[in-house]
């Protein structure tokens, strides 16, 4: 099927091993909300407890030595993996916070702005401004523009979708115009699973000087992913749906960028000096981690971006394409069943949304529950999607590494129950 | 636990046979609520009738579960006096917060003691509840929350 040992991975993840609702053998494929963590994570994590658990960046003692080494030598093994340099990347909370910080860096350097200070005038907002997003923004890279147009008057526009869960390219030229201040879009759709084509739309965006971001969250843990390749000056991403620990997110900032954005939270680790009146900053990344940081999380996180690179993310990939060529052909097959979002495997991740007529998205997701399969139900936190494809919500797959073709046509099996218990006829 | 404890035959019949299904010419009180997590949708209305018993108006889009408590709601609460509605909505409240433990009375709840399954799925209480939100805030937006002192007597 691909190059990976799906059964070999399988065993590194301890909980794989439990059941579910009356000893049902757990079919996990929720990977597009959290991943599972292998042995190695937690164990990385635990030790880390044992042997360096301290402050790091503050005192002087060697647990403390140790603990910033952990926590730099975890920045140094992800940013190798993104093709980043170590000061290129942010630790936040998570790819929320990660967006959040970006998108703050615009109102609150117009804020500053509107006090005289100097800022840099690309995050200087106005009205007659504009901020681009697509129409499948997960609400993550979708809410926190629409607070900076509120507070700044700044237009949101965004691209629209075709019928088929592509971006509709087709207006792009007039949409990114030289009003465009900032063009954040996201790789992969968590929702329609639409791979999208941000080289081109940040060299777009670039070309009216504006700042590109994007939304990493369900590429960066499925296939390779080179910044230099995408050429975003911001990406953000979570640890968690990449075998990580919560808690975790990541900012990717060429240093350009991170140089010239303000901070976002603010106070200890984050300053150079600080009088009464008035402090000046850190260095990014230290800029942008105020108080004292999650060593264990990244230290988790190094452990799991050792284990994918041990897997090859090329191999990853080739494992994705897999099962997602073979569950759009096995959910396309049942009668009665649409799927929302691209129907052909190119360009595409394995997170695919589907409809059952006549059953509620809750209730497929119940049955499949009933018969140990974990997905997803709702609107997925793209609400604007689901409403552009008139559905109120829908059912998710989203397998990872740890998924065979066994576990779909379990989920194939598991519709066809919900068919037979709520009575529709396909 | 079987699927049937969850979606007892009561619910789906009243889930594809909703009872008293449409929005009130005049309402005195209307409340949309939305489940945020899943996008669940329920618009429920409150009048009075000539001799004061509630007229119940409602509407909405979502699963089995939130659809078939408004009909229930429907069935329980329309004609009856605020404070009888009261009792009603407090008992199926409680019943949501049981964990599946407590046995209804149906001579209080009548359908609505087939949701006690739903009491065992924590992601799926709400989805029950969200009719009956509504309607108390109906009734609060309405000026027919009856206060405590109608309840007890």
């Amino acid at each position: 099927m691909s190059g990976i040992d799906v059964a070999r991975i399988r065993a590194d993840f301890p909980i794989l091993k439990r059941t579910v609702r009356e000893n049902k053998p757990l079919v996990y494929l929720d990977s597009g909300a959290t991943s599972q963590k292998p042995f190695s994570v937690l164990d990385a994590e635990r030790e880390f407890y044992e042997t360096s658990n301290a402050a790091a960046h503050r005192g002087a003692h060697q647990l403390a030595e140790e603990a910033t080494e952990a926590y730099e030598s975890a920045r140094a093994k992800i940013a190798r993996f993104v093709g980043a340099s170590p000061e290129n990347i942010v630790f936040t909370k998570n790819a929320t916070e990660s967006l959040n910080l970006a998108a703050y860096a615009f109102s609150n350097a117009t804020a500053l702005a509107s006090q005289g200070a100097s800022v840099d005038p690309r995050f200087e907002l106005k009205p007659g401004d504009s901020v681009v997003v697509t129409e499948m923004e997960h609400h993550a890279n979708l809410v926190p523009w629409q607070e900076v147009c509120a507070k700044t008057g700044a237009t949101l526009k965004w691209i629209p979708l075709t019928d088929d869960g592509r971006l509709d390219m087709s207006g792009l030229p007039d949409l990114i115009d030289s009003a465009t201040k900032v063009v954040s879009v996201v790789h992969q759709s968590n929702i329609l699973g639409t791979i999208n084509p941000v080289a081109e739309i940040m060299d777009m965006a670039h070309a009216v000087g504006a700042v590109g971001v994007v939304d990493g969250c369900q590429s960066v843990p499925h296939m390779p992913v080179d910044v230099r390749e995408i050429g975003a000056d911001l990406l953000a991403w979570s640890g968690h749906k990449m075998l990580g620990p919560t808690g975790i997110g990541l900012l990717y900032g060429t240093a350009e960028i991170l140089d010239s954005m303000p901070p976002f939270l603010t106070g200890g680790s984050m300053i150079s000096t600080v009088e009464m009146e008035r402090s000046t900053y850190a260095a990014a990344p230290a800029k942008f981690e105020a108080g004292v940081p999650m060593v264990a999380q990244a230290v988790g996180l190094g452990a799991a971006v050792d284990y994918l690179v041990n897997l090859g993310m090329q191999e990853v990939a080739e494992h994705e394409l897999a099962m997602t060529e073979y569950s759009l052909k096995a959910i396309t097959d049942l009668p009665g069943v649409r799927i929302i979002g691209p129907l052909d495997a190119r360009n595409r991740g394995s997170a695919i949304s589907f409809v059952v007529d006549g059953i509620h998205p809750h209730d497929v997701g119940q049955v499949l529950d009933n018969l140990g399969i974990a997905v997803r139900v709702g609107h997925h936190c793209a609400w604007p999607t689901c409403r552009r494809f008139a559905v109120p919500a829908t059912t998710r797959i989203s397998p990872y590494i740890y998924n065979d073709f066994r576990d779909i046509d379990a989920v194939a099996e598991g519709i066809v129950e919900a068919q037979r218990f709520f009575k529709v006829a396909p | 636990m079987s699927l049937e404890s969850l979606y007892q035959d009561i619910i789906i019949d009243h889930y594809k046979n909703p009872r008293g299904r449409g929005l009130l010419q005049s309402p005195l009180g209307t409340a949309f609520h939305v489940n945020p997590t899943c996008g669940d949708e329920v618009n429920v209305q409150v009048a009075t009738d000539a001799q004061g018993g509630l007229q119940i108006g409602y509407e909405g889009t979502g699963c089995s579960i939130s659809q078939a408590s408004a009909s229930v709601l429907y069935e329980l609460v329309q004609g009856l006096p605020a404070s009888d509605a009261e009792k009603i909505r407090q008992a199926f409240v409680e019943l949501m917060h049981s964990q599946g433990h407590a046995e209804p009375d149906e001579e209080v709840l009548g359908d609505g003691v087939a949701f006690v399954g739903v009491a065992k799925y924590p992601a799926r209480i709400k989805c029950a509840l969200l009719p009956w939100m509504a309607f108390q805030d109906a009734e609060i937006q309405g000026g027919l929350m009856p206060i405590a002192d109608t309840i007890q007597g």
